[in-house]
């Protein structure tokens, strides 16, 4: 793989015995472990960065680390031509608006691959008020990479993670995954942007949070707040 | 800058005396302890303003913020710092306070234009209105977002306590994740009458509608192909993150451009003021995450400031602080060269050559801080720990390859011959370039007056010709005593930009061949003056501390009530100041030199947004 | 000339070019050799080659911060197998910027009051900013940080919180990913000892601290280092530098210091030499695989 050449061994079918001295010639598989080798070894990143992780991606795609070797190079600005998005750092409410339309318009099968603390949970931004805890509470995530940021090794690891899930789904119908004989399936609703962030599968317990409606406080009431939460 | 002939200048207490005198009512000392400058009523807040820049030479206003004294005296307070440039000194400090309910300021933006985004960002964040600003809109965060999140009073949905360390983490800590218990937290607040289903959020259209651009496109139902309106990001190549830029295009020509921005706000000031003193330096790498080591050492020098003689920096720290600094300001430029003209259509080979000379210079933070770009090695008064004597790795994983280098041996290799060698590779494959010359030369004017006045800082500074770098006119750390020019170029445009950052990294490597026969002669001598203690109290006062990091001056503005944590942590960020002049910048313009131009300012969306 | 510029540039990329076939002739054969690694990846080379990830792995700098582990004892430490050196006294918990580190502290069963030592500890590796703030303030170095980056994984929500479970590791762990620091802080506890074991025997009249166990027994081999987190973590290690078909070589490139190479004392006690090398018997090294020849 890494070296630019086919090992065929990574395609056997462990059930069917090939002999010792052919198995560098034949190998008997199953179209699926084909489709699904070829695939792994062909995922194209969409071109997309959000903060920090984000330098640590293309010094990953940099000649040092080099994701050409895995067949990544590609990076696709448009998420019409791609099949993984890397969320490479912090979620903002802002910008998890776009990114869940990014989602949207990309073609099955697609991937999300989480880099780093921020997409994976929220990270050291957790607390904020601007910060989404973790890309998994509105697009699904198939790898996270944990570290702050994480080296451009741990993003490799995290990538061949990745091609290892790839290669074990099916394309049989109603198997794991949602987009093999099932037509495509339904765009994740896109969250909207109202006095906090809305998520539409949310609405239920949204109208009751709204209906406590806390409206902006007065100096002395903020005061009093503030005191109260000091002292308990 | 040579033509304009600055005022009589006097010193600053002179300056103050005289303008109270000008100003009997108007101009009071701020008397509070540990705080500096006058504080300026209101009525006469534009005259005062309009004054010390024509008549005392203040005409640089380099940082603008609010302060919430909630608790302390019950009124947000508007805090200005004004400089001399390019002749320096210390910045004058003004404020300006108005009361809580009704916060009401007369907007600079007419006398200093780089007020712009600062003064809404002070709205967005503070709610304060500033009367006469051009276009008063939110600008991190989205309209209809409720509440101004900077006040005290306000919370955020997991609020958890006022400040850190938390109660809940010790002794009794079980992990909690509230947010999968509620996904919408407990503080949340929503406007009177708010239901979901009469909401309507702001679109799109009305949205653009509201953008000051001139351009209506809701208003005329004919279809103009003469004018048009364009979006650039969030998502999108060429803005270096997640920025984004409304242009409005007369055929290919840019009519105007209005920079959005916000989505990376990830709270680095509410946070900051949460954090305690020391809590807040790991934060500080995460602003401009190309330069931590440049950050770590502004909040440095600033929190050093504020404790004034508890804390003393020894000399081979300061040496060490330099080397990082300058080995920082070098990635920058090489980063910044290298995508600039991936801007220009130069697709990745500037910008692998870059990045892999960067690789040198991070290995050595790694080996030294303990990570390649989040190197948190800046401690108030001194340095984490000093250089190792080799860099060397232990195997640890299966197929570890290690290396094992002499420390000094490979930054002498590395200074003396792998950056100059690798500079003007950069020289040599870019500066004369056809391609590059047509793309920059006359592109993206900025004269030296217009810098000025926008508050532009760092390169896009003194690539339009203003000699200021604050290593030289407000010198901290050892800068006296090294050698080194302020790199200027005169016409103002991308190319002059792009040799302004050749040339500073010449001047960088020149200062580090200063820096390692120091570091030779400084071995073993200690590395940290100041408290071992893991948690510090700063006594209480505020502090504007500047540095000038590779994009521009990074400064901080604290504001300490005496305890362990800053009651105000305010960013004047580079990048976020430095966007100001874009839309004047892109005026007339082709459309394609949008994104070289963006590319020649060098932003960092980390520090943009915060 | 018009166009001059542009033709200089063109021969930057071409210099640029033609030095990397000089490089792989030099290397021709040797290409994925222990020795060749370290020129390849310092300032003696012309330029960076690539990090061929996973078959061969830039070893990470001794003071490198990943996540954070708690040190113990020794599993066979003969007097304290297994003890925490962790007090439970906060200091981490207190110092971390973004509040990742949750400790329950330990009570005594018997009189009720609180004892040094953690009964739960978690780090949630979703909001660590790997700052290594924690280790820097800790009094008792009870808590590290990891070298491991290798923690992708399918799920967070089990993975990703560490509990006390997950983040506990010898201290032998330690002094073999850190070893000139951990001497350092050895040297500053006055004994390998933990600080309050050394109180406690010194209160019982014994010698404060014994010798490190790893200098007490050179001759005996040493147990294999914990297996560092490849087998642990969720997702297995890629094996694609080691074919099962080929014959397993003699363990031939040993990841050791080209530098300690040379001289007589072992770099670590119990290894022995090979040639020019020393290698360690016992650790779990993949052979270098050299393209067509099996030895």
């Amino acid at each position: 793989m890494s070296n630019g050449e086919i090992n065929l061994r990574d395609l056997q079918h462990p059930d069917i015995p090939v002999p010792e001295e052919m198995q560098s010639n034949i190998a008997v598989t199953s179209l699926s472990s084909l489709y699904n080798w070829a695939r792994s070894r062909s995922i194209w990143p969409l071109l997309f960065g959000l903060a920090c992780c984000a330098i640590e991606m293309i010094a990953t795609a940099a000649s040092r680390f080099d994701l050409a070797r895995f067949g990544m190079e590609v990076m696709r600005a448009s998420p019409r031509q791609a099949d993984l998005m890397i969320v490479s750092g912090t979620v903002t409410k802002k910008m998890v608006v776009p990114i869940v339309r990014l989602y949207n318009q990309m073609p099955e099968p697609k991937y999300v691959l989480a880099m780093g603390a921020c997409a994976s949970g929220g990270g050291p931004f957790k607390e904020g008020y601007n910060v989404v805890s973790g890309i998994d509470k509105y697009i699904p995530v198939d790898v996270y990479v944990p570290g702050c940021p994480p080296t451009p090794q741990a993003l490799l690891y995290g990538l061949i993670a990745l091609q290892k899930k790839i290669e074990k789904q099916s394309l049989g119908v109603g198997a794991s995954v949602p987009w093999y004989g099932s037509g495509p399936s339904e765009e994740v609703p896109v969250p909207i942007l109202g006095p906090d962030i809305i998520d539409p599968r949310h609405a239920e317990v949204l109208r009751k949070e709204a209906k406590k409606n806390r409206p902006t406080p007065t100096v002395a009431e903020a005061l009093a707040e503030l005191t109260k939460a000091e002292s308990a | 800058m040579t033509d304009q002939v600055l005022p009589q200048v006097t010193d600053l207490p002179s300056t103050i005396a005289a303008l109270k005198e000008r100003f009997p009512n108007a101009v009071k000392d701020d008397t509070r302890s540990g705080y500096e400058g006058v504080i300026v009523d209101t009525a006469c807040l534009q005259e005062f303003a309009r004054v010390i820049r024509d008549e005392y030479g203040f005409n640089y206003l380099s940082s603008l913020t609010a302060v919430d004294y909630l608790g302390h005296g019950d009124h947000l307070e508007v805090v200005y710092h004004a400089f001399r440039v390019p002749s320096g000194g210390k910045p004058l400090v003004f404020k300006a306070q108005t009361d809580r309910q009704d916060a009401v300021i007369p907007s600079l933006v007419s006398i200093y234009p780089g007020a712009d985004f600062q003064e809404r960002e002070a709205y967005d964040l503070y709610g304060i209105h500033f009367t006469g600003h051009p276009n008063l809109k939110r600008i991190l965060l989205w309209e209809g977002f409720e509440g101004h999140p900077m006040r005290k009073d306000y919370r955020e949905a997991y609020y958890e306590q006022e400040t850190k360390p938390f109660d809940s983490r010790w002794p009794g800590g079980h992990v909690f994740r509230g947010e999968e218990y509620n996904p919408f937290g407990h503080n949340v607040r929503y406007p009177a009458g708010f239901t979901l289903d009469d909401y309507k959020p702001v679109t799109e259209a009305e949205f653009q509608q509201g953008m000051a651009l001139g351009v209506d496109i809701m208003g005329d139902p004919a279809f103009r192909t003469d004018r048009l309106l364009v979006n650039l990001g969030p998502h999108h190549p060429s803005t270096h993150g997640v920025f984004r830029m409304m242009v409005a295009l007369t055929g290919e020509t840019v009519e105007s451009l209005e920079p959005v921005m916000g989505y990376l706000h990830r709270n680095h000031e509410k946070i900051g003021e949460r954090n305690t003193w020391y809590g807040n330096m790991p934060f500080t790498d995460r602003l401009d995450y190309i330069c931590s080591m440049c950050n770590n050492l502004a909040y440095a020098i600033t929190v050093e400031q504020m404790m004034g003689g508890q804390v003393s920096v020894p000399y081979r720290a300061e040496v060490i602080r330099v080397l990082m600094a300058e080995l920082t300001r070098i990635t920058n430029h090489l980063w910044s060269i290298g995508f600039l003209l991936n801007d220009l259509g130069a697709f990745f080979t500037p910008a692998l050559y870059a990045i892999q000379t960067r690789e040198y210079i991070l290995d050595f933070f790694e080996a030294t801080a303990g990570a390649r770009m989040m190197c948190n090695y800046m401690r108030i008064g001194g340095v984490y720990k000093d250089l190792t004597a080799r860099i060397r790795s232990e195997a640890a994983l299966i197929n570890d390859r290690v290396r094992d280098m002499d420390t000094m041996e490979y930054l002498d290799k590395l200074i003396n011959d792998r950056l100059p060698r690798s500079i003007d590779e950069l020289d040599e494959l870019l500066s004369e370039s056809e391609i590059i010359k047509s793309r920059c030369i006359g592109v993206g004017l900025l004269p030296a007056e217009m810098a000025i006045a926008y508050s532009a800082s760092g390169p896009l500074l003194r690539g339009s010709g203003v000699p200021y770098d604050i290593r030289r006119a407000n010198p901290y750390s050892i800068y006296p005593e090294l050698e080194f020019d302020v790199c200027t170029r005169p016409n103002g445009d991308i190319y002059d930009r792009y040799c302004v950052r050749l040339d500073e990294m010449r001047q960088s490597v020149r200062i580090l061949k200063q820096i390692l026969p120091r570091l030779k002669d400084t071995q073993g001598q200690p590395i940290f003056g100041g408290k071992t203690s893991y948690s510090i109290k700063v006594p209480a006062g505020e502090a504007y501390g500047f540095a000038e990091n590779p994009k521009g001056e990074l400064g901080f503005y604290l504001v300490s009530t005496g305890g362990g944590n800053p009651w105000r942590y305010h960013v004047r960020a580079p990048s976020f100041i430095n966007l100001t002049p874009l839309g004047e910048m892109c005026k007339g313009q082709k459309v394609a030199d949008v994104v070289a131009i963006l590319g020649s300012i060098d932003i960092v969306l980390g520090e943009t947004d915060r | 000339m018009y166009g001059s510029g542009i033709l200089k540039g063109l021969g930057v990329t071409f210099r640029h070019l033609i030095t990397t076939f000089i490089d792989d002739i030099q290397w021709l054969g040797r290409k994925r050799d222990v020795d060749v690694f370290q020129q390849k990846q310092s300032l003696a080379n012309r330029g960076l080659v690539t990090v061929e990830y996973p078959d061969e792995k830039l070893a990470v700098p001794e003071r490198f911060r990943f996540t954070p582990f708690l040190v113990t004892y020794n599993l066979d430490d003969p007097d304290y197998p297994g003890k925490d050196w962790c007090t439970s006294c906060g200091i981490c918990a207190k110092v971390c910027p973004p509040q990742c580190i949750w400790i329950v502290r330990g009570t005594d069963p018997k009189t009720g009051r609180p004892k040094p030592e953690p009964e739960q500890f978690y780090i949630d590796i979703d909001i660590c900013m790997n700052c290594g703030y924690c280790a820097e303030y800790c009094p008792f170095d009870a808590i590290k940080m990891d070298h491991n980056y290798e923690l992708a994984s399918y799920d967070r929500t089990s993975a990703h919180i560490h509990d006390k479970a997950r983040l506990s590791r010898e201290i032998r762990y330690w002094q073999s990913i850190a070893p000139t620091t951990a001497a350092e802080e050895e040297a500053a506890r006055g004994g390998y000892d933990h600080t309050d074991v050394q109180k406690a025997r010194k209160k019982a009249g014994l010698e404060p601290s014994r010798p490190d166990p790893r200098l007490a027994k050179p001759a005996e081999p040493e147990p294999v280092p914990t297996p560092v987190a490849v087998t642990e973590a969720p997702v297995a290690v890629p094996q694609v530098a080691a074919p099962k078909a080929e014959a397993a070589p003699a363990p031939k490139a040993e990841p050791a210091a080209s530098a300690a190479a040379d001289s007589e004392t072992p770099p670590h006690p119990g290894w022995v030499k090979r040639g020019r090398r020393w290698i360690d018997p016992n650790a779990k090294v993949e052979p270098v695989r050299r393209k067509g020849k099996v030895e």
